[in-house]
């Protein structure tokens, strides 16, 4: 037996039913005129004055139809059973807004993705659509007209992270004309990047291409540059952030350093920079970490200056031709209005030290892929010679082992998709500089993209040999005369189903890439999710890499996952494209999916306070009830399920829609006769 | 009602960023599952009001399917969780009324996961067959009754904890 669902009394609202054919994607499952007849005559009561079908709704003619008889019959409501409402939601919403029916008392169910698409069985078919059909209907009675919430866009841009995706994005922000905040924790920009002797696969020297961005980004009149700073808090949402910024003590007054660099020439203290120098060369106490540093001004390492732990010393500030030098400097905090935010944090190396078998950090002649780029960098700590940890031997032979904690289930199930390429550029480096002879241990050779796979066979080429296998074990004790003195690699070459043992001097581990290890808190304090693997995750892997699913947050560059130098420049590029778009919107409309409390019912119990990840929810404590700020909800709805006064209620998505959909849904049972 | 004709009817619970996406999937790659299911979108599975379980059950369905996104991949960060602590207080309580809690499940599938949730489905549609109606209320004239007799005889049956 149908009837009303136990809900008998007529209703005043006038609901307009549309079944789609979407040609025989639905038809050919669904008996659609039957729907729409079922829901003409079945659910009159419920409000329905009209059920129609048609070959395709979403057509401008389908549409028409609509629209005409919400003009001509006085629709109130409108329920459209055709494909899922994530792809023709907005385009029906739109047909009924043309019509002048607010867009919000639409509803489409979807017949085609959940029904025709799903099933074979046409009987069973066309029950679950009149269920759903009358889901719709029951729903979209409880439906409120609603306004998309209004927001102002502050045309300021905070861009996180100075590496050449933050720098790419603040540059284009700021030649667009907006102000940009580039936040920098390293006391200069430039990131890995700056580290890096060549760039595969064209060899170009790093800092060569890298420099004049950096100075571009330090000297433009509207990129603020905020280096050795530190985000402390984010508050507000889209359009108004309120970020709190901790800019680290330098001891340099920068409005009288012009960075000359007396100080770093004069202080008598060196120590191991395991930063910059990845731990092979030394630097001052006061110093920048690298001659071409942006900004210029030098900072004091606090912890081992000789004035901070023993009262004297001050050759710094003896020497320093500008009195810039301050002791008594402190940290600064402040806040920055932005309306939009791009996080580009970067990446950190993997530890080489967690393969023990490779022997990193007992073994020295085991170097890591950063440490192989400062040896052969020009400006590096051995002026560019490629010599063993001793600093003068040159090596015979050198083994370059690729995926060092990159799919490996031990450690990283992902390719770090730099690791090949990185390899490759070594063994060519190798080979140029010293002569010797290479190995390259690799699982399988990744080199997609442009002018990459052309490098391999350049390399190959060279003479650069290749053991296809994992390697496992790199060794120091011989079993045969040969292998005396030397490193031995001991892998499996699958190509030729024999196991090796390889003499070289030097091990070159190409270590894969890694969330930073305060990805997870940079998270959080964003309001961004991160992946199983700790990466940023997009708002959708294809179609949308560069969004969060926190509205005015954007990620570029290897925060989101490991990419080369020209996949984080298009990245950074793409999502300074999105904070533009967003600026000249000048406002925008959000979504109202919101939940709110109602004042007089809310007992103040704070239950609902710890539920929102997103401090939407504030409590006030004269009144003793809580409150929702509306531009930081997000609708998620947890709050309105978890509230024991049913106090809070969602727009779109309350309590009440819910129940009416579920009893329209079963309005019929699975097997049940279709009864006109 | 003979058990050869018993056809179960599942309400599914589906988060508006994976599982509905994920039910999208299976639709566009044409991956079948039984037409006993049907589906309600939410934004999240946090903000399933287990009285919303309840409410299926005293309108005739025989199971509840509850589906979100994997731990740590909820689109709003973490209501997955609040959704699984639900769950499983929401289990304990049917058992306390005297429904087996097998009649509703939770299953995490991302929006890549059209196959797995197609399957997920297929599976607990069997599973919700094999336990039997739950005539729980029911459509329309049946809207008042309480549990059953056939019900309560269910509440006696052996139930895992």
């Amino acid at each position: 037996m149908t009837q009303d669902n136990g809900n008998s009394q007529d209703v005043q609202e006038r609901i307009g039913v549309y079944v789609c054919h979407c040609g025989t994607n639905i038809a050919g499952t669904v008996d659609v005129q039957q729907v729409a007849e079922w829901a003409a005559t079945r659910l009159k009561r419920r409000g329905v004055v009209i059920g129609r079908d048609y070959k395709f709704m979403c057509s401008s003619l389908g549409q028409e139809l609509i629209e005409n008889d919400i003009k001509e019959l006085g629709l109130t409501r409108v329920v459209v059973a055709a494909c899922s409402p994530h792809l023709h939601e907005a385009t029906f919403r739109n047909a009924c807004q043309r019509a002048g029916l607010n867009p919000y008392l639409c509803e489409l169910v979807s017949i085609r993705e959940q029904v025709s698409w799903v099933h074979t069985d046409k009987v069973a078919a066309t029950v679950k659509s009149q269920a759903v059909v009358s889901g719709g209907v029951e729903r979209v009675l409880r439906h409120e007209p609603l306004e998309p919430l209004r927001v102002p866009i502050h045309p300021a841009t905070l861009v996180v992270g100075g590496g050449i995706a933050g720098i790419q994005s603040a540059l284009e922000i700021a030649d667009a004309g907006y102000r940009v905040y580039l936040v920098e924790r390293e006391p200069s920009i430039g990131g890995h990047m700056a580290q890096f002797d060549k760039t595969f696969p064209t060899l170009d020297c790093s800092a060569c291409i890298l420099t004049p961005r950096m100075v571009q980004a330090g000297a433009h009149p509207n990129i603020t540059l905020l280096t050795y700073s530190e985000v402390e808090k984010v508050d507000g949402y889209v359009g108004n952030f309120v970020v709190t910024i901790r800019k680290k003590a330098r001891k340099i007054n920068e409005e009288l350093c012009t960075g000359c660099g007396i100080c770093q020439e004069k202080c008598p203290v060196k120590v191991i920079d395991d930063v910059y120098e990845a731990g092979l060369g030394y630097r001052k106490v006061v110093y920048t970490p690298f001659p071409q540093a942006v900004p210029k001004f030098p900072v004091m390492d606090v912890e081992n200056c000789t004035y901070f732990k023993k009262g004297t010393c001050k050759a710094c500030e003896k020497f320093c031709p500008t009195n810039a030098i301050d002791f008594n400097q402190q940290d600064e905090v402040f806040s920055v209005e932005v309306g939009n935010i791009v996080l580009a944090t970067g990446y950190d190396l993997f530890d080489a030290r967690r393969v023990t078998n490779y022997g990193y950090g007992r073994l020295p002649n085991v170097f890591t892929s950063l440490e192989f780029e400062r040896l052969s960098n020009a400006a590096g700590p051995t002026n560019g010679s490629i010599v063993l940890r001793d600093g003068k031997t040159v090596p015979k032979a050198v083994g370059i082992i690729h995926c060092v904690g990159s799919r490996d289930r031990n450690f990283n199930n992902y390719c770090s998709t730099i690791c090949c390429m990185q390899g490759l550029k070594f063994a060519h480096l190798v080979h140029e500089r010293t002569g010797a002879t290479v190995y390259n241990f690799y699982i399988d050779m990744r080199t997609a993209y442009k002018a990459y796979d052309e490098f391999y066979q350049r390399v190959l080429e060279e003479g650069t040999l290749f053991v296809r296998g994992k390697v496992a074990e790199v060794t120091d004790v011989p079993r045969i005369k040969d292998e005396e003195g030397h490193l031995i690699i001991q892998c499996e070459d699958t190509l030729a189903g024999k196991q090796r043992r390889i003499p070289v001097d030097m091990v070159i581990l190409s270590i894969g890439l890694q969330p930073r290890a305060d990805a997870k808190e940079t998270a959080k304090k964003f309001g961004l999710s991160c992946s199983a693997d700790g990466w940023f995750i997009e708002k959708h892997p294809k179609l949308d890499p560069v969004a969060t699913m926190t509205e005015g947050v954007y990620i570029a560059g290897c925060a989101q996952g490991p990419k080369d130098i020209p996949s984080s420049v298009a990245q950074g590029a793409a999502a300074a494209a999105r904070v533009l778009g967003k600026i000249q919107q000048r406002e925008m409309a959000l979504e109202p999916v919101r939940a709110s409390i109602n004042q007089d019912q809310c007992s103040g119990c704070r239950i609902c306070n710890n539920l929102c990840p997103f401090n939407a929810i504030l409590f006030h404590d004269d009144r003793m009830v809580s409150e929702i700020n509306p531009a930081l909800c997000q609708g998620c709805g947890t709050c309105v399920a978890a509230c024991p006064a049913g106090a809070i209620s969602g727009t779109a998505f309350s309590n009440e829609q819910i129940m009416a959909q579920i009893e329209g849904l079963m309005l019929l049972n699975v097997g049940e006769e279709i009864t006109l | 009602m003979s058990d050869e004709s018993f056809e179960p009817t599942v309400i599914g619970f589906t988060c508006n960023w994976c599982s509905y996406r994920a039910a999208d999937l299976a639709g566009t790659a044409r991956v079948k599952y039984p037409p006993n299911i049907r589906l309600i979108r939410l934004m999240c599975s946090g903000r399933l009001d287990p009285t919303f379980v309840l409410k299926a059950f005293s309108s005739g369905a025989d199971g509840v399917l509850i589906t979100g996104c994997h731990p740590g991949e909820c689109h709003y960060l973490e209501q997955n969780y609040k959704a699984l602590r639900r769950f499983h207080l929401l289990r304990r309580t049917l058992q306390g009324l005297g429904l087996e809690p097998e009649r509703v499940k939770l299953v995490w599938a991302s929006a890549a996961e059209g196959v797995k949730l197609a399957h997920e489905i297929a599976s607990f549609v069997e599973e919700i067959r094999a336990l039997g109606p739950l005539h729980w209320g029911g459509n329309g004239s049946n809207q008042s009754s309480v549990i059953s007799g056939q019900s309560t005889a269910h509440a006696f049956k052996e139930v895992p904890a």
